[in-house]
């Protein structure tokens, strides 16, 4: 047989059928759910007098709107809460999987209770009106974000409609340095090839420094593939993807387990597998980054420098440039680890597991905020993760710290509630985007990994998390 | 979903890339559980002074006079003119929600980010993919000449200028049909439920772990 790439696998595993120009229906394994984009859906559907067609497929969660303190209060600003009720009032009507409502011990972050409850496998398909769906690609699985049409499609027909992507593998071979995360990486990644560069992709990651990343570093990866472009991130599955589902709530057991780790082992690309295009990058040669502008590609190393637009010769992205350290307030040429920063984010579906919080209390320990810091959040993902964080005395060392230890949701990654930025606000935050007002009308965002995000706490500044020792 | 054949209309620019589903729609307005309503808010930021919440009467505030879309000769406009990598970002399908409420019916750009493109067939609204250098003398006509307007045929897939000049576009025959006859794509699936069943059933005797 012809040697198959990962995604090629997974797709014509699920394809049900296919019209004449190649649009095909794909079947949906697994669909995740959340308040923000499935009101609109559930509402379509119960129209046009329709049903799920497999409830089963359905996890969902309250994570978006949900306050991350002062949990007794309930949610107090009555359009968050409505739509919370509203999705509490769905679920309970149609049913689902898993439900982890609003103040459960299991809530969290969609794309983090998914694979910590082994809701996502390798193999599957799995959607979510969500773009950061592709984080559930580290697990091998076939993972989209999609829109509230979609997700109504799905609900209705468990199949979605899709062209075949073309397929990219990024290549990144070598050791990473000591300090260099998988954020780095992928920050680095979408430096080299920009926010549209996997536009039309399913982009699969591989080579020794992918391989040799814990399951949380590839989620973190493959959820920053959309800020690539990319609808789909992949890793292959190995040792380590099989020993992070083990004993999770929905992964199979007994004779089903083995059955199921059998199959998963051969959800890799085969050897000579044709890719549409591969792009090399050299682990060692990556060093801790930090966005300065407002899109995921204008991005740093931390011994860089601000660029000067007056340099590029393509215009609109000169304009785009000069417009981005306009609204960031930041001069062409500035040291990045002269920039100040007035608050610090540590969470989000990139960066809230308990890898992440290890990490960035691995540089709190022992140390103070900043006293020009007016505030550091730490938003564990989930419950799960936020209970097994205070099982390590993480909350302890962040506490001592002078930081704050919030409930689990999305919280200040997009500030749907009362966590945000004012206005001219500057953030380090290891959130996923840093577009213009995303934490808040007016705020600046400037993306790094946990471990930077606590060195830019306790200096007060973009600091080299390596030199800090 | 409103169908799409045919439209004569005016063109607004809008000349910056990777525009963002956030600037499309900040997310305050993704709190309502409708999917209507959202036109007086597009571009909500970058079009007022002020920071608009949901729910609140958008007639008064005050408008940026710099903002293209606020400027006179783009009132009414129905086509719009895009740069690189429109819509990336988040998947909200509010995003073309608000630029369909507001009134465009076209998107020309050079590419459009994956979840939005599809997101806009949904919601009868079209993008259309062009060479960057047919893009960009459709910037340099619609800057020079007020009252800009083009001629979009989904049938025959072209746009026609007002200088005469004819330019076709690609785009996939099954969203075209849909388009052009506002189909609802869960209908069309649908058709298919014995053949989604048949391949679930044997789904279910090979990967049992997945129906748990
Ligand atoms: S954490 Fe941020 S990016 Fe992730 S799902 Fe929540 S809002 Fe979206």
């Amino acid at each position: 047989m012809q040697a198959q790439t990962l995604y090629e696998k997974l797709w014509s595993s699920h394809v049900v059928h296919v019209e004449e120009d190649g649009t095909a229906l794909i079947y949906i394994d697994r669909h995740l759910v959340h308040e923000v984009t499935s009101p609109q859906a559930f509402e379509g559907l119960k129209l046009a007098g329709r049903k799920p067609w497999r409830v089963n497929s359905i996890v969902a969660t309250a994570d978006h709107n949900t306050p991350t303190d002062h949990w007794e209060r309930g949610i107090e600003d009555p359009v968050s809460r409505q739509q919370v009720e509203t999705l509490d009032a769905n679920i309970r009507e149609v049913g689902a999987l898993a439900y982890f409502p609003f103040k459960d011990q299991r809530q969290g972050i969609v794309h983090v209770i998914g694979p910590e409850n082994g809701a996502t496998l390798p193999g599957m398909t799995v959607v979510c009106g969500d773009s950061h769906t592709s984080t559930h690609g580290a697990f091998a699985c076939l993972a989209h974000g999609i829109g509230t049409s979609e997700v109504e499609h799905v609900m209705a027909t468990q199949c979605l409609l899709q062209k075949k992507s073309k397929t990219m593998l990024i290549r990144v071979e070598g050791e990473l340095g000591a300090g260099v995360t998988a954020k780095d990486v992928v920050l680095a990644i979408i430096g080299k090839i920009g926010t549209a560069g996997g536009t039309g992709y399913a982009m699969e990651f591989g080579g020794s420094a992918i391989r040799s990343l814990s399951m949380e570093g590839r989620m973190t990866i493959c959820n920053m593939a959309i800020e690539a472009g990319a609808r789909a991130g992949l890793v292959a599955v190995d040792e380590q993807t099989v020993e992070y589902l083990k004993d999770r709530p929905f992964s199979p057991s007994g004779e089903q387990w083995d059955k199921a780790v059998a199959y998963w082992k051969t959800l890799h690309s085969d050897e000579g597998a044709r890719f549409d295009r591969v792009v090399d990058l050299n682990a060692a040669e990556i060093q801790p980054q930090v966005t300065w502008g407002t899109s995921p590609e204008m991005v740093a190393p931390v011994d860089g420098h601000v660029p000067d637009p007056s340099l590029e010769t393509d215009p609109v992205k000169r304009e785009g440039m000069e417009r981005a350290l306009q609204y960031m307030g930041l001069e062409p040429r500035t040291p990045i680890k002269d920039i100040l920063v007035d608050k610090v984010f540590i969470g989000s579906c990139t960066n809230s597991r308990i890898e992440d919080l290890r990490a960035a209390a691995a540089v709190a320990r022992g140390r103070r905020k900043a006293d020009s810091v007016k505030a550091v959040l730490v938003v564990p993902g989930s419950g799960v993760v936020k209970r097994q964080a205070e099982a390590e005395g993480l909350d302890q060392i962040f506490l001592a710290a002078g930081f704050e230890w919030r409930e689990p949701g999305c919280s200040m990654c997009l500030a749907m509630n009362a966590d945000r930025l004012e206005p001219g606000e500057r953030c380090a935050s290891t959130s996923n985007r840093n577009f213009e007002g995303r934490q808040g009308a007016g705020g600046r965002t400037h993306l790094v990994s946990p471990a930077m995000a606590a060195a830019a706490a306790v200096t007060g500044r973009f600091a080299d998390v390596r030199a800090l020792g | 979903m409103k169908p799409f054949q045919k439209l004569d209309g005016l063109v607004a620019p809008m000349d910056r890339a990777n525009v963002d589903t956030d600037a499309i729609i900040p997310k305050q307005f993704l709190k309502s559980i409708k999917r209507s309503g959202f036109g007086p808010n597009l571009f909500d930021e970058w079009r007022y002074k002020d920071v608009g919440q949901p729910g609140q009467d958008a007639s008064g505030r005050p408008l940026n006079p710099d903002f293209v879309l606020n400027q006179p000769r783009y009132q009414g406009a129905q086509i719009l003119l895009t740069r690189d990598n429109f819509g990336c970002g988040s998947s909200r399908e509010h995003a073309p929600w608000a630029l369909e409420d507001f009134g465009f019916r076209v998107l020309i750009g050079p590419s459009f980010a994956d979840i939005f493109f599809n997101n806009c067939f949904k919601n009868g609204l079209l993008p259309i993919r062009l060479p960057g250098s047919e893009v960009d003398e459709l910037f340099s006509q619609c800057h020079e000449s007020a009252g800009y307007t083009l001629s979009v045929d989904l049938q025959a897939q072209t746009i026609t200028r007002p200088d005469g000049k004819v330019i076709p576009f690609d785009v996939d025959p099954f969203r075209r049909e849909c388009l052009l006859n506002g189909w609802d794509d869960i209908g069309l699936t649908l058709r298919h439920a014995d053949k989604i069943r048949a391949f679930e059933e044997r789904r279910r005797m090979d990967q049992p772990w997945l129906f748990a």
